[in-house]
């Protein structure tokens, strides 16, 4: 279990004059869920970009699956990239589609099952994912704010990946149902085996899903560790952050 | 990366009880093939053990599928399956999918009748009909807006009136110009060759471009240029606003968006058009005097004396006095389609074509209305 999925060494990112990573080192294992938090602006999601491949770093290196992506040819990329799936802060469903039809989408395009196959699949992915069974058939317009957050949920789950990149599940949420999806996280990650790359600022959310949580700082993972240790750290921003009024009632 | 195992499944019957043994991995790669044969799967109505000591990988999919057969064979007593052998995720997994596997709500049939076929037509036509009242309804209101404006000139918000003209009209000059330059070759082309044959004579052809160009080519080939550069990136621009909210929030600042978005770009508009128009009309003089005089021999001089004394500047204001016209059709089409938009990618494509067929619409049966009164006025 102790194998590293994501492995970042020595990555610099850098548009224009503004270097927003230098010398950033992270290490994701097998099965783990991992929190990245961090000042707002200091490449939560930037990070997550680089590694899913959608911009390429500046310099350095990240292997995922222990291999470089970016020395891969295109369409054996493309093949390595369905083990793992990103569900996106607004969740960026496809409009013209049901919700149905988003969860049929990579599976349509990626695997050869039946369409019939495909739907009870489907209809599967958005159940576990917490959506009612009446919003199967509605378009993301249709669907409120934490829907289309289960919709998305249900889509990044669609082939059963082996690594899923969460940025933001749960802002904007209200407190119950962003509760609801922290223990979805946490049900799914631990019944499909997940590891789970969560890009957050939401304490609790942290406490509820993450076994190590990573802060960014200084254009660098600063700080990785259990929250306990990571919260007990002397260092102002995290201070501030775990020691505020909201921070204190989530770690005590 | 391990080789992927190919799935498969026995069936046994052993001390009053069904044994449906498991091999090799069931996961969406590989469970497709099983879907058939599982589906036809009849299983006795007895209780289930699934024998998973030599299952390998398991995701959601093959634990769909599992489930799928076993729920069948249980529909009618209530006993569920048990398990032999030793797998890690297998029992999770299973209790997972099985709390959740009830399909969903299906999509509603789609058959069309001819009451649907009546019931859209009757909705075209209604449609066509509120769409023209709320075009009219905002040209009013939109004009009352700029007429107020052009009253406190200070009010006007002249920062984004250049830069509209700098985007809609400076930018569109050499596109506008070029195509211009080619229409006028082309009319010379055509008009030399006509005049020939039917005349003999083939100096008419500066007659024909300059008469060509000024009055109508020169003008409406900038509003339909204007109509598909123009009114697709304002729409866009104002829908996607509306979109993301900006135009609400715009309202509860009480910034109003028919001053703030459509007064400047219908002011830069009329500005422009005039503008866009003369560079059109010039380049397609020019183009006809290239012709002219590469193969006609109609000298350079000869073409501008016989445009100055012949084609008289009448023509040349007949055609400019419609531009201000389309600069106003062009921007007050675009600003009505992009507040119209609603909160779904589709609705700004929608409105982004709307804006660019009526705008042509508009302009060419404008510009027909326009020949009418020239023709009853005799100029």
């Amino acid at each position: 279990m102790t194998e590293a999925l994501i492995q970042v060494r020595g990555l610099r990112m850098q548009f224009g004059d503004h270097v927003v990573h230098d010398q950033l080192d992270l290490d994701v294992m097998r099965g783990e869920t991992i929190g990245v938090i961090g000042p707002s602006g200091c490449g939560k999601s930037v990070l997550l970009s680089q590694i899913v491949g959608l911009i390429t770093p500046t310099k350095g290196e990240i292997r995922v699956f222990g291999e470089d992506l970016s020395e891969m040819p295109a369409d054996e990329r493309r093949a390595f990239e369905q083990r793992w799936s990103v569900m996106f802060q607004d969740g960026a469903l496809f409009s013209n589609l049901t919700v149905r039809e988003n969860v049929m989408a990579p599976m349509r395009e990626h695997t050869e099952l039946s369409r019939h196959l495909c739907r009870e699949l489907a209809d599967l992915k958005i159940r576990l994912s917490g959506l009612s069974p009446e919003a199967a058939n509605k378009r993301p317009s249709e669907l409120s704010g934490g829907m289309r957050k289960r919709a998305a949920l249900a889509r990044a789950l669609a082939l059963d990946p082996e690594l899923i990149f969460l940025d933001e599940p749960t802002a904007g949420l209200d407190p119950i149902t962003a509760g609801r999806f922290d223990s979805l996280i946490r049900d799914l990650s631990r019944a499909l085996g997940l590891t789970v790359f969560l890009v957050t600022h939401d304490l609790d959310t942290l406490k509820a899903t993450c076994d190590r949580i990573a802060v960014l700082g200084d254009k660098r993972v600063k700080y990785i560790g259990p929250m306990a240790e990571v919260a007990r750290i002397k260092d102002p921003w995290i201070e501030e952050y775990f020691g505020g009024p909201r921070g204190r009632s989530v770690v005590d | 990366m391990r080789d992927t195992e190919l799935s498969e499944f026995f069936l046994e019957e052993r001390d009053g009880a069904t044994v449906l043994t498991l091999t090799g991995d069931w996961t969406i790669r590989t469970v497709g093939a099983l879907d058939e044969p599982l589906r036809a799967l009849e299983l006795p109505p007895l209780p289930v053990i699934l024998d998973v000591q030599q299952l390998q990988l398991l995701d959601t999919a093959g634990a769909y599928l599992i489930d799928r057969t076993v729920r069948e064979s249980c529909a009618q007593g209530a006993i569920r399956y048990e398990f032999q052998g030793e797998h890690t995720q297998a029992r999770d997994l299973l209790a997972l999918v099985t709390s959740q596997s009830e399909p969903c709500d299906d999509d509603e049939p789609h058959r069309t009748t001819v009451v649907d076929v009546l019931a859209r037509m009757g909705h075209a036509a209604v449609d066509f009909w509120s769409e023209a009242y709320e075009t009219f309804s905002f040209i009013g209101q939109a004009t009352f807006t700029t007429g107020k404006l052009l009253l406190q000139p200070h009010k006007i918000r002249w920062t984004s009136v250049v830069a509209v003209m700098e985007e809609a009209g400076l930018d569109a000059l050499p596109i506008i110009s070029f195509l211009s330059f080619f229409v006028g070759v082309v009319i010379a082309f055509i008009g030399a060759t006509m005049l020939q044959q039917t005349l003999g004579s083939t100096v008419f052809t500066v007659e024909l471009v300059g008469w060509a160009m000024m009055r109508e080519f020169g003008v409406v080939l900038t509003g339909i240029l204007l109509a598909g550069r123009t009114n697709s990136s304002f729409t866009a621009q104002i829908g996607s606003m509306k979109m993301r909210q900006e135009v609400d929030a715009m309202k509860t600042l009480g910034l109003d968006p028919i001053e703030t978005l459509v007064v400047p770009r219908v002011i830069a508009m009329l500005i422009m058009t005039p503008f866009l128009a003369f560079g059109a009309t010039m380049a397609g003089l020019f183009g006809g005097l290239i012709i002219s005089w590469s193969m006609l021999d109609i000298s350079p001089i000869l073409f501008i004396s016989r445009i100055q004394e012949i084609v008289v500047i009448n023509n040349f204001w007949v055609g400019m006095a419609k531009t201000p016209v389309f600069g106003l059709i062009v921007a007050l089409i675009a600003c009505r389609q992009g507040l119209d938009v609603g909160g779904d990618v589709q609705s700004l494509g929608k409105a982004t074509t709307a804006s660019v067929v009526h705008a042509i619409f508009l302009i060419i049966v404008t510009d027909a209305i326009f020949a009418m009164i020239y023709m009853e006025l005799d100029i």
